[in-house]
């Protein structure tokens, strides 16, 4: 459950910082970081449960 | 003969494990099915074709309606015409086929097939480079680069190329495991690229969108050297972008695990979230970038590292089950080749492939062509399947008759093809006149197969 929350934190910082760029309340640069980092959070977390619910 | 007859042993061999109908206990449930359509239409090659409608000059009401009518249309094709072959026989297209034609044609099929898929894992490789080369500063291709630009571009496509087809030597089963898990955060990046460079195109709210979409993105205006493009050439193209697996029969081997016919209309999750909004998506950016069109770029300009971390797993999770498919395919013609011996020299063919960025800048037309190549042999299972018998003929007539070569499937295969290249229409719209043509000299040289050559008391 715990890597599942992960896993969505990580697409919410892929696709929430670019909501706030189009409205004006984030730098496009500040997106590029953000995104980064949930880009990484996604592919460390997600094959814990993803994998594992493949298997069973 | 006997040279033939080790052809088919060692294509059978290939398909051996899929041999049998699907049994019942290993159908599989409808979310997969969303699952598998949604992960496989968004690939590498959707950032190229996005920007590629754009430099056409189609305008935004045309792209926007011509993509939701042709995905519709690819939609009911896999629903209406493969999904229900699909389940009715619980085979996959080569079986299917090689109880119509025998299996020298099925052979034939095959190689092209797998020539073709390497000409496609080599535009993925293309897409893949240019991210590649973004932080070396390499010369990007542009749109009227035929051939390789720079030797920093054929480097490195090389090393791309090299590590891509080293991968699918040491296993296909991992890295197509990789792909499912990146498939969920590959949607969201194209959706989030677009929306983040929206305020560059002067979008700061919803309602400034249609006006920009109209004066900025699709303007209606080709680039120089471009063909215009209508809405039609947006609905065919749309319809027909998997026209090989949809009318051509190849999804068979997926929906042959359904447990309905109806879960063909599951392929609406990778049409409409694949075709339709990546290739907004992918077009925005081309507009928010001046009409730059090579991938890295743009998915850079968009999202940043991420943006091309996500153009190099997009080329990369595609590009490699269709290397390894394309030398599966060849295995047959090569004198006890061993597995990665043949996946080594598909790498390679592919490798030189990509090297020429034609085959990237001119993906519409190469998909159009790989549809078109591909399509008789699914109109062939189809008229078999359904016509055949209310004409009184024999379904699976190569099977009964055990033939290894049924004239009647490549001579309606062969024919289509040529008159399809006479017929003086574009590219994008001959595929349909081309499934009625191979249906209707099917069924003419089926009729002269059953009762004439062989006499119908022979027919059981």
């Amino acid at each position: 459950m715990i890597w599942k929350i992960f896993s969505l934190i990580g697409l919410l910082l892929t696709i929430v910082p670019a909501i706030l760029v189009f409205v004006g309340k984030l730098q496009i640069e500040q997106h590029y970081v953000l995104m980064f980092i949930g880009t990484i959070i996604w592919f460390v977390c997600t094959p814990f449960w993803m994998l594992k619910k493949k298997a069973q | 003969m006997g040279k033939g007859k080790t052809f088919t042993e060692k294509l059978d061999a290939l398909y051996e494990f899929d041999r049998e109908p699907v049994t019942k206990d290993k159908l599989q449930g409808a979310a997969n099915f969303m699952g598998l359509y949604a992960g496989e239409h968004v690939a590498g090659t959707e950032f190229i074709i996005g920007p590629l409608f754009v430099t056409h000059g189609v305008t935004a009401l045309d792209m926007f309606l011509g993509l939701l009518i042709g995905n519709l249309l690819a939609v009911l094709s896999w629903a209406f015409i493969c999904a229900p072959i699909a389940v009715r026989t619980r085979l996959n297209m080569y079986w299917q086929a090689r109880k119509i034609a025998g299996p020298g044609v099925t052979f034939v099929y095959n190689i092209v097939n797998a020539l073709m898929f390497c000409f496609l894992a080599g535009s993925m490789i293309s897409v893949a480079a240019t991210a590649v080369g973004l932080p070396l500063g390499m010369k990007m291709p542009s749109l009227q680069d035929m051939y390789p630009n720079s030797v920093q571009w054929v480097l490195v496509v090389f090393v791309v190329g090299a590590v891509v087809t080293v991968l699918a030597i040491l296993g296909f089963e991992k890295i197509s495991e990789f792909g499912k898990i990146a498939a969920p955060w590959m949607f969201l990046v194209f959706v989030a690229a677009a929306i983040a460079v929206l305020p560059m195109l002067g979008v700061h709210s919803l309602g400034d969108f249609w006006a920009a979409a109209n004066e900025k993105i699709w303007t209606g205006v080709p680039v120089a050297g471009q063909s215009k493009f209508t809405i039609w050439h947006v609905i065919f193209f749309a319809w027909f972008a998997n026209l090989a697996m949809h009318l051509g029969m190849a999804d068979m081997s997926i929906l042959r695990y359904a447990k309905k016919w109806q879960y063909g209309f599951f392929s609406a999750f990778g049409m409409y979230l694949g075709h339709y909004v990546a290739w907004l998506a992918s077009g925005i950016l081309c507009a928010a970038a001046l009409g730059n069109i090579a991938p890295g770029p743009i998915a850079y300009l968009g999202a940043g590292v991420a943006g091309a971390i996500c153009v190099i797993i997009a080329g990369w999770t595609t590009a490699n089950p269709t290397i390894y498919r394309a030398g599966l395919a060849l295995q047959t013609v090569t004198p006890n080749w061993s597995r990665w011996k043949m996946t080594l020299a598909v790498g390679v063919i592919t490798t030189i492939a990509a090297m020429f960025p034609a085959l990237m800048m001119k993906l519409l037309d190469f998909v159009a062509f790989y549809g078109l190549l591909l399509m008789p042999m699914g109109a062939v299972i189809f008229a078999d399947f359904w016509l055949l018998p209310r004409l009184g003929l024999q379904r699976h007539f190569a099977e009964v008759k055990k033939l290894i070569f049924s004239w009647p499937a490549a001579l309606a295969w062969l024919v289509t093809l040529v008159l399809a290249f006479v017929i003086p229409l574009e590219i994008y719209f001959k595929a349909l006149p081309g499934w009625f043509i191979t249906v209707l000299i099917f069924l003419i040289a089926s009729y002269i197969e059953q009762k004439v050559v062989h006499k119908p008391a022979e027919v059981k």
